[in-house]
């Protein structure tokens, strides 16, 4: 990827001693000497990129200089001079994470934005501007984290949900049983108990809601712990990404979907048996058709030895599986796992939601896939080129439509189930893609959001204030694994009674009477041409 | 005008049918008509008048819903079998039917009866509907080119002022053999040829097609339809019937209740909230769902668990309404195992939400609740005879002598069969070890 900078890491942070001060609370500093001093410190050009996009309020009468806002800001943004005994901020290099403002005790930080942005304008918007300059200074790609943030239109609120009235009754999850059980993977067209079938190895979630890949060195060590337990406890899975699964871990081999991606990290056979379903990582819905890239200095002694590499060398993931150049390469492929695991474990195969989604999903089925993945252009990513994730890749929900319907014209529908991933939100998010015709779904950054992470989009720096995204080890103790646990535990807790709540309206007492069932969806201010593609109807017919 | 409904997602992609349906003529959507004048009916015949001056003369279709939207409906239901195949007069499944008046609302109702055509046994009965006496020639040159047509007849009606306005049947007796082209059966051979007319020929609709069996219905109440189809003339050894309380499309005698597939009859009380899923789950393996009812999905089903894949009355009954995950997982490994695994095989054939309905077929009938239990379901046994019913009343009206009544838990099959097919399970929660239905 060459040369890579990022929106908000500011070249003038070494020596913060040049602000002018904050507005509020304080009269301005006079002097113009420290005036002269900080723009002493700003590098020819800098004025191009340093106009701040965030404004760090304090009110200094209820500061109690206690400067914790100094110790947990990780972006070099706060600091204190005792020689006034004023705790300043560098505006520009502020990226609302909301750590200081959340830890403060007097509560009297509140970040705001700094100004009307440059003047307004349709097509040039702030955050256009200061891409270009900053890419005019540095000459690299912008690089950024987690989804695309893009006012593009969402199909997922476009869409409402059916209720009983009258004809049939709705079902109260308080009195009656709501089955929210789901097997993923290759199912026999036909089953006759007593005779020796196929029976093909199924995963089963207790609720069709499982964390999506997000490798150790990505994440910390700490949240996938968090992740590993609350799968174990919620009866669903967490997934390693391309980053290995550490040595710690391996014993929640039944709640782990462990990864294959083109970097082939930490692959080997105990690996693949640590796991209860295999996957194979053809691409993210945050950057398809690209690889991945973890650089050096992120890589410890941890990551080091949990992704097979040697301390402090960039982890590349090539943008194809380089023994995957098409269709009967990926069927090889996908038997050799199974070979591996001696068809022990369902296979799956992510890919990110593109175009002609539905008849690449219908070659992996063919290619013996036993589960799909389908990851849409909202995914979240640890670091990936700020264009690329705003302007590649397709809606999940579109994709995921036309590939269960293709399945099922195909008549290969129980032959693979499919997960939906990509930025689902909510478990309304979830009952929509189920109806839509997924078995079930990922989620990564809905489970960020549950242990504390803001949306401030830094994955990429490892700097996350909130421990999230970072493995640096005074950061890391931020997140413990139990409390991530306990959160993600109550997230899913939360979003299973929310299901069955929705279950119990449409008068249905499984999930699987659900899946796929898009009677129970209506389109609203959709085309006729949107509708066909989700296989909808218009709201009121 | 309304919008057009060719492009309402659902029925769009997945049933092409649906918009050819929607198109047909039918009065909420003038503008579609205008396809059908050269089929106009003769005029003096129901739909063959126009609708006005200066107007493009509409059909009327009895056989396709007006609406392109899933039919909501109540009902009531009974069925009994005379296990010792004793033929009996159409006459007690009216009385059955008329006693609970009620629970239907004269837009709806009809029968089945097996054994009603015991000179022709061995050819399959097709009852056909059509929205007039000229659309048979089209159905009839394909039906030519598919099967041996034996015997074609008209549906002896009581023609009366009621029934005014109503559809033109008829019945073919077609032999199969001979036929098959590249089929392994005649099952798939007559579904594959019953699915055809059902979805190409807009004004002709497949009622039943079984071997010494055959279906009766329209819009009205049911004993009214009784008389009409001249039921009391008929003698059959099962007999099911149903009354119907429609929610919407008050005119189409398609819509009404038995559906039926080969020998698969179905009548049904209740919605089916998982339809969604169901019908595209039949699809998947060549059923079409012409009619937007969620009943027809019943009989496929049942069809393809049973006559296609192999399963077990009990097995299918399982499918449908399945245990819940919490009583399966108690189980011992092996039954554990089995139902698990037909969970999960078939977990879009579940059906969700709340039913009862009689599954009649050559050999007997199934009875069903949904696996709470939202809808009635009763059982009676006199004699060589076993009644199912949404009332109580209803068996006892033909039935004074009956000897035992009960109420079958949530999700228990009944399966009453001839006692030449094999002993009934009764659905008094044990049934796997307490056949009681045995027949003397
Ligand atoms: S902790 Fe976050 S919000 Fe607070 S000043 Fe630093 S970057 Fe800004
Ligand atoms: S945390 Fe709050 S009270 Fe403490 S120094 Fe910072 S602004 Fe002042
Ligand atoms: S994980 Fe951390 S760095 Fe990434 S967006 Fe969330 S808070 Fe920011």
């Amino acid at each position: 990827m060459g040369n890579t900078t990022t929106l908000s890491d500011n070249p003038r942070v070494s020596n913060p001693a040049n602000t002018n001060g904050s507005k509020s609370g304080l009269p301005p500093a006079t002097s113009p000497k420290s005036d002269l001093m900080g723009l002493q410190s700003l590098r020819p050009d800098d004025h191009f990129h340093s106009y701040p996009e965030y404004f760090v309020e304090r009110r200094h009468e209820e500061c109690i200089r206690c400067l914790v806002c100094v110790r947990q800001c990780p972006y070099d943004c706060t600091y204190y001079d005792p020689d006034r005994d004023v705790v300043y901020n560098v505006h520009q290099n502020c990226v609302n994470c909301k750590r200081c403002v959340a830890m403060c005790p007097t509560h009297c930080i509140r970040i705001e934005r700094f100004d009307s942005g440059f003047r307004d304008n349709g097509h040039w918007g702030t955050h256009l501007v200061r891409g270009l300059r900053k890419q005019a200074d540095t000459g690299g790609v912008l690089l950024t984290g987690l989804g695309n943030d893009l006012p593009y239109p969402s199909y997922f609120d476009r869409i409402v949900l059916d209720a009983s009235q009258v004809t049939n009754p709705s079902i109260d999850p308080l009195r009656e049983p709501m089955e929210l059980r789901t097997y993923l993977g290759r199912k026999p067209e036909s089953y006759r108990p007593g005779s020796p079938g196929e029976v093909f190895p199924n995963i089963l979630c207790e609720i069709p809601v499982l964390f999506a890949p997000m490798s150790f060195g990505a994440i910390s060590y700490n949240f996938q712990h968090g992740l590993a337990l609350a799968a174990q406890e919620m009866g669903t899975y967490f997934n390693t990404g391309e980053g290995g699964l550490h040595p710690d871990f391996r014993k929640f081999r039944d709640s782990v979907i462990v990864q294959v991606a083109s970097g082939r990290f930490g692959v080997d056979p105990d690996y693949l048996l640590s796991s209860a379903a295999c996957e194979i990582k053809i691409g993210q819905g945050a950057k398809p058709g690209i690889g991945g890239h973890l650089p050096g200095e992120k890589v410890n002694a941890e990551i080091s030895r949990t992704r097979m590499i040697p301390v402090g060398t960039d982890a590349l993931s090539p943008a194809p599986q380089h023994d995957i150049y098409s269709i009967e390469d990926l069927r090889l492929l996908i038997y050799a796992i199974k070979e591996a695991t001696e068809y022990t474990r369902p296979v799956s195969v992510k890919i990110a939601a593109v175009h002609n989604t539905a008849a690449i999903v219908s070659g992996i089925v063919r290619a013996g896939a036993d589960i799909v993945v389908i990851d849409g252009f909202r995914g979240g990513t640890g670091a990936a080129p700020m264009i690329i994730r705003d302007h590649v890749g397709i809606p999940v929900e579109v994709a995921l439509a036309q590939a269960d319907q293709r399945l099922r014209e195909e008549g290969i529908r129980h032959q693979a189930s499919i997960i939906a991933a990509g930025g689902i939100r909510n478990s309304a998010d979830v009952v929509k893609a189920i109806a839509l015709g997924a078995d079930a779904v990922y989620i990564a950054t809905s489970a960020m959001i549950a242990v504390g992470c803001t949306l401030c989009q830094q994955c990429h720096r490892g700097l996350c204030a909130w421990g999230i995204t970072t493995n640096r080890p005074d950061l890391l103790p931020r997140l413990p694994a139990d409390q991530a646990a306990g959160r993600l535990t109550g997230l899913l807790r939360g979003w299973q009674h929310e299901i069955q709540e929705m279950l119990g309206l449409m008068g249905l007492n499984s999930i699987e009477s659900l899946r796929g069932n898009r009677l129970k969806l209506r389109g609203v201010g959709l085309t006729q041409l949107e509708l066909q593609t989700l296989g909808i109807r218009q709201a009121g017919l | 005008m309304p919008t057009c409904p060719g492009t309402c997602g659902t029925g769009f992609s997945q049933f092409p049918s649906r918009e050819k349906i929607m198109n047909s003529g039918s009065r909420t959507f003038p503008h579609a008509s205008m396809i059908n004048t050269s089929l106009s009916a003769p005029r003096g015949y129901p739909g063959g008048e126009s609708q006005g001056e200066g107007e493009v003369p509409r059909r009327k279709s009895f056989v396709r819903s007006p609406y392109d939207e899933k039919d909501l409906s109540a009902c009531g239901l009974i069925g009994f079998v005379n296990r010792d195949r004793r033929r009996e007069s159409g006459e007690r499944i009216i009385r059955a039917i008329a006693n609970m008046h009620d629970r239907g609302n004269g837009l709806g109702g009809g029968f089945a009866a097996y054994g009603i055509y015991p000179e022709r046994a061995d050819l399959y009965a097709l009852h056909v509907m059509y929205d007039d006496p000229h659309d048979a020639k089209q159905v009839e040159e394909y039906l030519k080119r598919q099967v041996v047509v034996e015997a074609a007849e008209e549906i002896p009606l009581f023609e009366s002022r009621r029934f005014s306005d109503h559809p033109y049947f008829k019945r073919y007796f077609v032999d199969l053999r001979e036929r098959l082209n590249g089929h392994d059966n005649e099952g798939d051979y007559l579904v594959d040829t019953v699915m055809h007319i059902n979805v190409n020929f807009e004004h002709a609709f497949v009622m039943s097609s079984g071997k010494n069996m055959g279906t009766f219905k329209g819009v009205g109440f049911p004993e009214d339809l009784g008389e009409f189809f001249r039921l009391p003339e008929y003698e059959g050894y099962i007999w099911t019937g149903h009354s119907r309380f429609p929610t919407n499309s008050p005119g189409w005698w398609g819509g009404a209740h038995p559906f039926a597939l080969l020998d698969w009859t179905i009548v049904h009380n209740g919605e089916i909230s998982s339809y969604g899923i169901n019908m595209r789950y039949v699809k998947m393996f060549g059923y079409e769902c012409t009619l937007m009812t969620d009943t027809e999905v019943v009989a496929y089903l049942f069809d393809l668990l049973v006559r296609r894949h192999g399963l077990s009355f009990e097995d299918a009954c399982k499918v449908l309404a399945p245990p819940f995950w919490k009583d399966i997982d108690v189980l011992e490994e092996e039954e554990r195992f089995t139902l698990t695994h037909l969970r999960s095989v078939y977990a879009s054939a579940a059906l969700n939400g709340p039913f009862a309905f009689l599954l009649g077929f050559s050999g007997g009938i199934i009875g069903l609740n949904d696996r709470v239990k939202l809808r009635p379901l009763v059982v009676g046994r006199g004699g060589e005879s076993v009644y199912l019913s949404s009332e109580e009343a209803a068996i006892r009206t033909i039935c004074p002598e009956v000897e035992e009544i009960w109420a079958p838990v949530a999700g228990e099959p009944v399966i009453v069969l001839l006692e030449s097919v094999g002993e009934s399970r009764d659905g008094r929660g044990n049934q796997r070890q307490r056949p009681v239905l045995q027949g003397a």
